[in-house]
């Protein structure tokens, strides 16, 4: 019998950055092995955000470029519109893509660029030291929240997945998570239809993953998935919000 | 193909298309919009790129995106959108990745005003965004000139794999002109499979590249900004390109001045010859480089008295030109920036008022 579970060619032999607990590495991993199955690691070029995956292609082993902060859609922009035979995608957190992003995601999505968007949310920035993002919970405490998050003042947190799924072009707009095997393995079938809908030359898709950040949030692994699942979860329902016609 | 007349905004997108470049993303923002506007018609006849960003931060990183995958590519925009685009243009360098910039300058700060100006030019020369880094900045004085330096840029970029600006002020976007396209301008691309992030299975052999600005190590980023500088060095000693008007005679005052405003001092050098006064003038056309050689020469000849730096803005060249005659003559500065172009007589009346006694 061979191997049944091996390292995708596509993911690097090292070890990474990430924290222990840290569901990036989950993320990675999934993308790394659709990636493999579809045959299309000569031809992909990804783009690493500015948050803790800024390292990610430290971890990848196709071509990558990086971003400045937010600017990752415009950039897999500029390569498609120039190199419509590649495949690309932007992996990207909630600080990145919600908040300093949130225009260069959307007009991406309006106009129906032909590329993938693996998007992170973990609820805080998390390379910067667990400050608020637009996606923290209402209460939630963070290094900027220290009184937990008040709706109030800022708002409740953005629900892009639902949001994106507003305009009418993407083609495809997913939320699953990363933190607990049932869950991955949807998540992994997810970010399979989205690769294959841009090799089908069908219009934007975004896949949002519910994932933990334990080191800010203050909690173990295990706890940070507990979390994520009883507060995260509710407020943030995994499904399919925008398939292809 | 002979002379045709046309505007200069039409002239640059046409030149950047006769250059071989044929990928375009902007926003519009005037003086500059017709480039935008041509281009929408033009680029689909070429088979081209044409695309209108949703902002200037956007299309610089579209910009980034296309070139580092190996295109060539280009935008135009005018002073509040260069500001914009001042992030995205720093990475670009950073990454050392060839794109051209059209700049063609509105009056500022802030708003300011749609008609011409020079006021970016410190922008333009001394960074603009984040970080040790410089970019090719060449200043054309008519719409032939703009077309030609627009043709030279892309090669320029790749050459040295850096971004590179063609810095106009509205009156080349906006003047009409006859010009010519030179067909031994037309270049192609150069390989970039060696950096450009253009997919694996495009290269023979098996290394992925990778496009990044973010060195984490204090020895490499330093390393990292010493290779760049060393770009610029060559720049400097190999990019240095300027002009002169009058400077075989002995003067007794040297002008500098570039773009738009340098052809008024030409105006102005011409009637004040004919009124017995003797005006010399350098022009710089690439402003980075700057040519301080040049400038210090003219200034140390002995019949001249004085310098006076002639711009469309409060006396932003003015520092490059003190810096040049370093204390050899006196040097001041004369310039408007509401948009106005100074009139010959008023550049006459500058020079006229400037004391020449030795
Ligand atoms: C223009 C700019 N502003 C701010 C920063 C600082 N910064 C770096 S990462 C980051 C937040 C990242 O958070 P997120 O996108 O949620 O990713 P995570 O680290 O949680 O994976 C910020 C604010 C920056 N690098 N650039
Ligand atoms: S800070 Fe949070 S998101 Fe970043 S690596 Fe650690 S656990 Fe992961």
């Amino acid at each position: 019998m061979g191997k049944t579970f091996a390292r995708p060619e596509a993911l690097a032999e090292t070890i990474t950055h990430y924290c222990p607990g840290c569901t990036h590495g989950v993320a990675h991993r999934l993308v790394a092995e659709v990636i493999d199955e579809l045959g299309i690691r000569g031809r992909t070029v990804g783009i690493a955000p500015v948050g803790c995956a800024v390292l990610c292609y430290n971890y990848f082993t196709f071509d990558f470029q990086e971003s400045a902060h937010g600017r990752a859609p415009a950039m897999a922009t500029g390569i498609k519109r120039v190199r419509p035979d590649l495949i690309v995608f932007t992996y990207q957190g909630d600080g990145d893509l919600a908040s300093i992003g949130m225009g260069e995601i959307v007009h991406a999505a309006n106009r129906g660029e032909k590329f993938t968007t693996i998007f992170i949310n973990n609820a805080v920035y998390g390379m910067t030291g667990g400050q608020m993002a637009p996606t923290t919970m209402p209460d939630q405490r963070t290094t900027t929240s220290p009184f937990g998050r008040k709706a109030a003042e800022v708002g409740m947190p953005i629900r892009v997945a639902e949001m994106l799924a507003t305009l009418q072009t993407p083609a495809y707009i997913s939320r699953q998570s990363v933190i607990k095997p049932k869950y991955i393995t949807k998540a992994r079938k997810a970010i399979q239809k989205a690769f294959t809908y841009q090799m089908e030359n069908r219009c934007f898709s975004l896949v949002e993953l519910v994932s933990t950040c334990p080191t800010n949030w203050g909690m173990t692994p295990v706890d940070a998935v507990k979390w994520a699942e009883e507060k995260m979860l509710p407020y943030y329902p995994l499904g399919e919000f925008k398939t292809p016609a | 193909m002979g002379k045709v007349l046309m505007k200069g905004n039409e002239a640059i997108g046409e030149a950047a298309i006769r250059a071989g470049c044929l990928n375009y993303f902007a926003y519009p923002i005037t003086p500059q919009s017709e480039v935008a506007e041509y281009l929408s018609r033009r680029m689909p006849e070429v088979g081209g790129v044409f695309l209108q960003g949703e902002s200037e931060v956007a299309v610089s990183y579209m910009i980034f995106g296309a070139a580092a995958c190996g295109a060539r590519v280009f935008t135009t925009s005018s002073s509040p959108g260069i500001s914009l685009m001042g992030e995205g243009i720093s990475y670009i360098a950073a990454a050392q990745c060839p794109a051209v910039f059209v700049n063609i300058m509105r009056g500022g700060p802030g708003l300011g005003g749609i008609l011409p100006s020079q006021a970016d030019y410190l922008q333009a020369t001394k960074g603009g965004g984040h970080g040790d880094y410089k970019l090719l900045v060449m200043a054309p004085a008519s719409v032939q000139e703009a077309v030609e330096m627009v043709m030279q840029a892309f090669p320029l970029s790749e050459k040295y794999r850096n971004p590179v600006m063609v810095l106009g002020d509205g009156l080349i976007g906006q003047m009409m002109e006859p010009v010519e396209f030179p067909e031994h301008l037309r270049t192609e691309p150069s390989n970039k499979d060696e950096w450009a992030t253009n997919g694996m299975d495009t290269r023979r052999s098996n290394q992925r590249n990778l496009v990044k600005t973010l060195y984490l190590v204090p020895e490499e980023l330093n390393a990292h900004n010493l290779m760049l500088k060393a770009k610029y060095e060559q720049m400097e000693r190999e990019e240095v390109r300027f002009d002169t008007y009058n400077l075989d005679g002995d003067y007794q005052v040297l002008l500098v001045s570039y773009g738009t405003m340098s052809r008024v001092c030409r105006t102005a050098i011409d009637n004040l010859k004919a009124q017995g006064l003797e005006v010399g003038m350098v022009r710089p056309q690439h402003v980075f480089p700057f040519p301080h050689k040049a400038v210090y020469e003219a200034a140390a000849r002995e019949s001249c008295r004085s310098v006076l730096c002639v711009e469309m803005c409060m006396g932003q060249m003015l520092e490059d030109v003190e810096r040049s005659v370093a204390g050899r003559r006196p040097t001041s500065w004369y310039g408007k920036c509401g948009g106005e172009v100074p009139t010959p007589e008023e550049v006459m009346q500058a020079v006229k008022s400037l004391s020449l006694k030795s």
